[in-house]
């Protein structure tokens, strides 16, 4: 980002009414063992606004029933609360189409089912999966699967020192065997966020479809599946403000088309009888029994609720507070921070010498300050640094200047502890 | 801060800083490995049994500051006890910190352990170490413990 980015970037912001956001979010607004509350800990889970429990709350008093089945009122309602989500997802992701909408648990189940579906019938033996070292658990696992069903080779994308992808062998990775390239957008371990649109289109030179585990990124930067020409994009709702329980595949239509279906059961078929089945359209195909219908209202409030803040907006003012606690925290003596790439995302992960990240975890929610303290499902990270854990602090765009404030308290009182 | 001076008092963060029989015993006739994936601690612990008597017992490892200094006061404890007498100790510091039949009373010198119970995440970072030694005096082989 040059000067220029930054200094339009910062002027976006100062219209920012961080007081009114708060309000929007009540869990916020509490104490903590004696200490205001300082929620750092976003990339694990997000907060919920009013205007998202709100619609939850409201679906369940009026409009309550099972979807695309009932004749009666309620059912055309909940029909339509819930195909509403569904445009509205596809908006926020630039999709072309809600066929290219799929509900989800969340992003675990997404990757799941692009690799049992697409990638799993198409792959032989000796043909290469590959994926990158800042993974999260997610985006390693259901690859693993593939591979040991099929034969096929898990490859992997190695990292830098600072927690970006090393891209310099990038060329033969990419290569005739190479069936999928699943990437995450951003590291949930170290913020990185990865140069996903080169890599797409190195990929995509090479007809190889690419999948993008966008958990990390929905919430702090704006996406459009079109823009970055990937085939898949999953992410979770509850790490956008949303309920748990609830996410989005986006898939090119064509390639969803030419899947067959993930998991069978109802509102995935047109008919059935005990010789034949035929499946239904997109993207109820994916969708068998009774979704979360709630969820998905829920969600899509989420996606009104940042589009009506701006999500260029959140961004720039989240990246301002990144910044800040950075730059604080280098300045600290004994504590390092762990990613230290040039493009980060929310995250903050840092070590403080000879103090434990989950002693670190447990003396900071003393003083109110709520942090992840683990290998954060990224268990290849830690091994590259040859470490068991982080202590990891994530903003959202309703934390403050003061909350990174009572982060860098929390860590001075620590080593003052251990000292 | 008051329940968190009580967890992390001077005793827990002296044997951290310092703990005891933090090394190998070479001729040993036990030992275990124990490891909590969760955050990553992982400890060996070392027993050498004369008959029925713990003549000797040490851990190596790293982990967090509760993780180790249960480990190095365990040690304390321990060494000159026989298998009973260990084998009481363990039920004790189980029943303590889990508080499951109907709890019991952390004994001597364990009691600086006793903050741990009012930080339930952190309970098995105390255990750990007991866990390790229990199966590794049930085995002669060398075993993985896994608390979570």
């Amino acid at each position: 980002m040059t000067q220029t980015e930054l200094q339009t970037m910062a002027e976006s912001f100062s219209d920012f009414d961080i007081a009114a956001i708060r309000r929007d979010f009540p869990v916020l607004n509490q104490e903590v063992n004696g200490h205001p509350l300082a929620y750092l800990d976003n990339a694990a889970s997000s907060q919920k606004p009013v205007q998202v429990i709100e619609a939850v709350d409201a679906f369940y008093r009026h409009d309550n029933a099972n979807i695309h089945r009932g004749v009666h009122k309620l059912s055309q309602r909940a029909t339509d609360a819930y195909e509403g989500a569904r445009s509205k997802v596809r908006d926020f992701m630039g999709a072309k189409s809600d066929k290219e909408i799929v509900f989800v648990r969340g992003a675990t189940e997404a990757i799941n089912l692009v690799a049992q579906s697409f990638v799993r019938p198409q792959i032989k033996p000796g043909d290469e999966i590959l994926i990158s070292h800042t993974e999260h658990h997610a985006n390693i696992v259901p690859w693993q699967m593939v591979c040991e069903q099929t034969g096929a080779k898990l490859k992997v994308i190695p990292m830098t020192q600072s927690g970006e992808l090393d891209l310099s062998g990038l060329d033969d990775l990419l290569n005739e065997r190479t069936k999928i390239l699943a990437l995450g957008h951003v590291s949930n371990a170290l913020g990185t966020v990865n140069p996903i649109k080169d890599m797409i289109t190195k990929a995509k030179a090479k007809s190889i479809p690419v999948l993008i585990d966008g958990a990390q990124a929905v919430p702090h930067l704006q996406v459009d599946v079109q823009d970055l020409d990937c085939d898949f994009y999953v992410f979770s709702g509850h790490k956008m403000f949303a309920p748990t329980g609830i996410g989005a595949l986006y898939g090119r239509q064509e390639l969803l088309e030419a899947m067959p279906p993930y998991q069978g059961g109802g509102d995935m078929i047109l008919a059935v009888s005990f010789s034949h089945t035929e499946y239904n359209t997109l993207p109820y195909k994916f969708e068998a029994g009774t979704p979360h219908i709630a969820g998905a209202v829920g969600l899509g409030a989420a996606v009104d609720y940042m589009q009506s803040l701006g999500i260029d907006k959140l961004a720039a003012y989240e990246h301002h507070l990144l910044e800040i606690a950075t730059a604080e925290l280098e300045a600290l003596d004994g504590v390092s921070i762990i990613g230290t790439a040039k493009d980060k995302a929310s995250v903050l992960s840092f070590m403080i010498e000879d103090v434990h990240p989950h002693d670190i975890g447990t003396i900071f929610d003393q003083q109110g300050v709520a942090i992840r303290a683990g290998h954060h499902c990224a268990q290849p990270v830690m091994e590259f640094y040859g470490i068991a854990a982080t202590a990891r602090a994530s903003f959202a765009f309703y934390n403050t200047e003061q909350e990174v404030a009572a982060l860098v308290d929390a860590i001075k009182n620590t080593q003052e502890m251990f000292a | 801060m008051s329940d968190l001076r009580d967890l992390y008092q001077q005793v827990i963060l002296d044997h951290k800083k310092n703990p005891r029989n933090f090394r190998e015993i070479e001729d040993c006739n036990h030992m275990a490995h124990g490891n909590n994936p969760l955050c990553g601690d992982a400890l060996v612990v070392y027993v050498k049994l004369n008959d029925d008597v713990i003549e000797d017992v040490s851990f190596q490892g790293s982990g967090c500051a509760i993780s180790v200094a249960s480990a190095s006061l365990m040690t304390e404890m321990l060494k000159g006890k026989t298998m009973e007498e260990a084998e009481t100790l363990y039920d004790n510091v189980h029943k303590a910190l889990t508080g499951e039949d109907g709890g019991a009373e952390l004994a001597g010198k364990l009691e600086v352990l006793g903050g741990v119970k009012e930080f339930p995440a952190r309970v098995k970072c105390a255990t750990l170490s007991w866990h390790t030694v229990h199966a590794a005096m049930d085995n002669e082989h060398d075993i993985s413990v896994t608390t979570e």
